[in-house]
C-alpha cells in the first residue's frame, strides 16, 4: 500500500477538523433552541467519513443516515446551504424542505442523508447496479449504523450487490449504539464484518478512529470496485461523543457509563491524526491556522444561515413531482 | 377526578394489563432500557424484567412478524414502531399475515397482537418522520385500527385493544403525549368501534381524528362565539367505524365537516364522506366538506410544516363557510 504523503493527510484532518467543528457550532445553536426539530452530530466518528470519502473522486457517490453532517461535509457539501438547510431555511441544500436528515446534493454526489434506518443501503446497491448497466467507473460509499445492519433491507441489499458484483463498498459505522440499545443487546455476533461472508464479499474491519487506517481500507475496497470485483464490507469501529440527538442529555448517560464514554474520548480521531502528523514533522502553528480558518467558515455559513429567510408558503407545494 | 398525561394513560394501560395477564409482553425500539423514545414504556421493565419487555433490533419486519408468531401461539404482544412512517417497513407482516390468518385459518388461528405507532407532524422532523399513515392499514380487512384523542381513551382503547382477540394497529400522537385530562383510578375499558360526540351542537357536524379532535374542539368553541355551534364527534376507532354515531349528529346539524391530518386524496375522511353519502344524502344540506393536509410529503421547515396541515383557523373558515353559505 502506497504511504499517503503529508499534504494528503493534512486534507484529511482539515476535513475532520470542519467536521468537528460544525458539529460543536450546531450542538451550540441547538442549545439555543433556535434550530428545530432533530440534530444528531457525529462527532467522535470523523475518521470514518473522511477516510472513506477521501478514497472516492467527486464523481463517485455516496448514500447517507440521519447522522449524516459528517459525511456530506467530507464529500465536499458546503456549509453555507448545510447550516441553511438545518435551520428550514429557504437557502438551504433542500430549500428548507429537508433538514438536518435529509441534505442532498446531486452534483457531489450525495444521493441525500436519510431519516429512515437502513433506507439508504438499497439505494446505494441500485447506484452501483445503474453503474455496472452503464459500464461506468464510479463507485458508490454506502454509509450506515451498526443498528442498521440488522434491517432485513441490508442483508437484501449486500446478497445482490454480492452476487452482481457491484460498486459498492458497505461502510458501517460501528459505534455500539442504536439509540439506547447497545450492539450486545441488539446483535447475536460481534464483528459486523463476518456478515459479508454470507454474501460472497470481503468483510474487513478498522480502528474507525484511525483516518489512514480507514482510508487504506477504503482505497483496497474502491480498487475492488473498480476493477468490477465486487463490493466489499467495510467495518469501522468507533464512537460518537453526544447522545443519540441532542435532545439525548448528557452524552447519553442513561445507557452507556460515564467510563466509556471518557474512554472513547481518549482515543479522539482528529488528536490522534494530529500525532501522526507532528511526526512527520507539522508544526503547531499549521494546526491552529487549519483550526482558525474552519471557525471562520463556520461562523459565516451561520451567518449566512441565519440572515436568510424561511421559505414562503408557496413552496409547500412545489416539486412533489419532477 | 385526577388529572394524568396521555403518556402516563398509555403506560398505565400497559402496566395494568401486563399485571393482569401473563400473556402480555411489550417490545420495540429502545422500548426497554430508555422506556420508548417518547417515554411511554418507562419504568416498564425494570418492573416486569427483560423478558416481558424486550428492547429489539432495528427490524421492524422482524418485530412485527415475531409479534404474529407469538400471537398466533397464544401471547399478547404488545409491539411498538418508533413511528408511524415505518409501518411500512412492518406493513408485509401486517398486512399479509396478521390481518389474514384469522380468516384463512377458517377461523382457527388468532392473532391477538397490538403495533402502537406515533403519528402526526409538530416536531420538525421532516417527511420521513412526520406522516399520517393511518388510512393504509385501515384499508385492510381483518386489522383494527385505533387513534386515541385523550388521555381518557387512551388507556381505556389500549387496554381494550390489547384483550382484542384480533390485530390492532394503535396509533398515538406525538404532540398530545404531554396533554392532561381526566382518568378514572378504577378501572374501565373503551369498547373498540363507539365514536365519541366530543362536543354537542346543532349547526355542523365536525368529524375529526386524532390531534384534530383537539383542534375541532378549539375550533368549535371559537365558532360558538360567532353563534355557529358545532357538534365534534371523534370516531376513535378507524376501523371497525362506527357509522350511526356520524350518521345520527349529520341527521341532526344537516352539515359535514371531516377533518384529518393525512392528506385528503385517498384519506380516511373518503371513507366517512362515501358513507354519510350512501347512508345518509338527504339529510345533508351542504356538500361534504373535508380537510386534510396538503397533497405534499411534510416539510421540514417550520414556516411550511404548520402551514400545510389543517390548523384551528383552517377549520373555523371551513365549518364557517359550511354553514353561513348553506343556510
Ligand atoms: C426504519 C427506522 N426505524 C427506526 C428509526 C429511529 N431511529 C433513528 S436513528 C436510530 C438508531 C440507529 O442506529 P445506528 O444504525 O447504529 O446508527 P447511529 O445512530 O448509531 O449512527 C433509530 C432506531 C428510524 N429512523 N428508521
Amino acid at each position: 500500500m502506497r504511504e499517503l504523503s503529508v499534504d494528503e493527510v493534512l486534507a484529511m484532518y482539515e476535513c475532520m477538523v470542519r467536521i468537528r467543528h460544525f458539529e460543536e457550532k450546531v450542538a451550540e445553536v441547538y442549545a439555543k433552541g433556535i434550530m428545530p426539530g432533530l440534530a444528531h452530530l457525529y462527532t467522535g466518528e470523523e475518521a470514518v467519513a473522511t477516510g472513506v470519502c477521501y478514497a472516492l473522486e467527486p464523481t463517485d457517490y455516496i448514500t447517507s443516515t440521519h447522522r449524516g453532517h459528517g459525511h456530506v461535509i467530507a464529500k465536499g457539501a458546503d456549509l453555507g446551504p448545510m447550516m441553511a438547510e438545518l435551520f428550514g431555511k429557504e437557502t438551504g441544500y433542500c430549500q428548507g424542505k429537508g433538514g438536518s436528515m435529509h441534505i442532498a446534493d446531486f452534483e457531489k454526489g450525495i444521493l441525500g442523508a436519510n431519516g429512515v434506518v437502513g433506507g439508504g443501503i438499497p439505494i446505494a446497491t441500485g447506484a452501483g447496479l445503474a453503474i455496472k448497466l452503464r459500464k461506468g467507473k464510479e463507485v458508490v460509499a454506502c454509509f450506515f449504523g451498526d443498528g442498521a445492519s440488522n434491517q432485513g433491507a441490508f442483508h437484501e441489499s449486500l446478497n445482490m450487490a454480492g452476487l452482481w458484483k457491484l460498486p459498492v463498498i458497505y461502510v458501517c459505522e460501528n459505534n455500539y449504539y442504536g439509540i439506547s440499545v447497545s450492539k450486545k443487546r441488539h446483535q447475536a455476533i460481534d464483528d459486523i464484518a463476518v456478515r459479508a461472508a454470507s454474501y460472497g464479499m470481503p468483510g474487513v474491519t478498522v480502528d474507525g478512529n484511525d483516518v489512514l487506517a480507514v482510508r487504506q481500507a477504503a482505497e483496497e475496497a474502491v480498487e475492488r470496485a473498480r476493477k468490477g470485483e465486487g463490493p466489499t464490507l467495510l467495518v469501522c469501529n468507533t464512537y460518537r461523543w453526544r447522545g443519540h440527538h441532542e435532545g439525548d442529555p448528557n452524552r447519553g448517560a442513561r445507557y452507556r457509563s460515564k467510563e466509556e464514554i471518557e474512554e472513547w474520548m481518549a482515543k479522539c480521531p482528529i488528536k490522534r491524526c494530529e500525532e501522526y502528523l507532528r511526526s512527520k514533522g507539522v508544526s503547531d502553528n499549521k494546526f491552529e491556522a487549519i483550526k482558525a480558518a474552519v471557525d471562520k467558515e463556520i461562523e459565516e455559513a451561520l451567518k449566512f444561515a441565519e440572515s436568510s429567510p424561511y421559505p414562503d408558503e408557496s413552496m409547500a407545494l412545489r416539486d412533489v413531482y419532477a | 377526578m385526577r388529572e394524568i398525561t396521555y403518556r402516563e394513560a398509555l403506560r398505565e394501560a400497559l402496566r395494568e394489563e401486563m399485571i393482569r395477564s401473563p400473556e402480555v409482553f411489550v417490545m420495540g425500539e429502545d422500548a426497554g432500557v430508555f422506556g420508548g423514545i417518547f417515554g411511554v414504556t418507562a419504568g416498564l421493565m425494570a418492573e416486569f424484567g427483560e423478558e416481558r419487555v424486550l428492547d429489539t433490533p432495528i427490524s421492524e419486519a422482524g418485530i412485527a412478524g415475531a409479534a404474529v408468531g407469538a400471537a398466533m401461539v397464544g401471547m399478547r404482544p404488545v409491539a411498538e414502531i418508533m413511528f408511524v412512517d415505518f409501518l411500512t417497513i412492518a406493513m408485509d407482516q401486517l398486512v399479509n399475515q396478521a390481518a389474514k390468518w384469522h380468516y384463512m385459518s377458517g377461523g382457527k388461528l388468532k392473532v391477538p397482537m397490538v403495533v402502537r405507532t406515533p403519528t402526526g407532524t409538530g416536531r420538525r422532523t421532516g417527511a420521513q418522520h412526520s406522516q399520517s399513515l393511518e388510512a393504509w392499514v385501515a384499508h385492510v380487512p381483518g386489522l383494527k385500527v385505533v387513534m386515541p384523542a385523550t388521555p381518557y381513551d387512551a388507556k381505556g382503547l389500549l387496554k381494550a385493544a390489547i384483550r382484542d382477540d384480533n390485530p390492532v394497529v394503535f396509533i398515538e400522537h406525538k404532540m398530545l403525549y404531554n396533554d392532561k385530562g381526566p382518568v378514572p383510578e378504577e378501572e374501565y375499558l373503551v369498547p373498540l368501534g363507539k365514536a365519541k360526540v366530543a362536543r354537542e351542537g346543532r349547526d355542523v357536524t365536525i368529524v375529526a381524528t386524532s390531534l384534530m379532535v383537539k383542534r375541532a374542539l378549539q375550533a368549535a368553541s371559537a365558532l360558538a362565539e360567532e353563534g355557529i355551534e358545532a357538534e365534534v364527534v371523534d370516531p376513535r376507532t378507524l376501523r371497525p367505524l362506527d357509522i350511526d354515531t356520524i350518521i345520527a349528529s349529520v341527521q341532526k346539524t344537516g352539515k359535514l365537516l371531516i377533518v384529518h391530518e393525512a392528506t385528503t386524496f385517498c384519506g380516511f375522511g373518503a371513507e366517512i364522506a362515501a358513507q354519510v353519502a350512501e347512508k345518509a344524502l338527504y339529510s345533508l344540506d351542504a356538500p361534504i366538506a373535508r380537510l386534510g393536509a396538503w397533497e405534499v410529503p411534510i416539510p421540514f421547515s417550520p414556516s411550511l410544516e404548520d402551514r400545510v396541515v389543517p390548523r384551528v383557523e383552517d377549520i373555523v373558515e371551513r365549518a364557517r363557510t359550511l354553514v353561513r353559505e348553506n343556510i
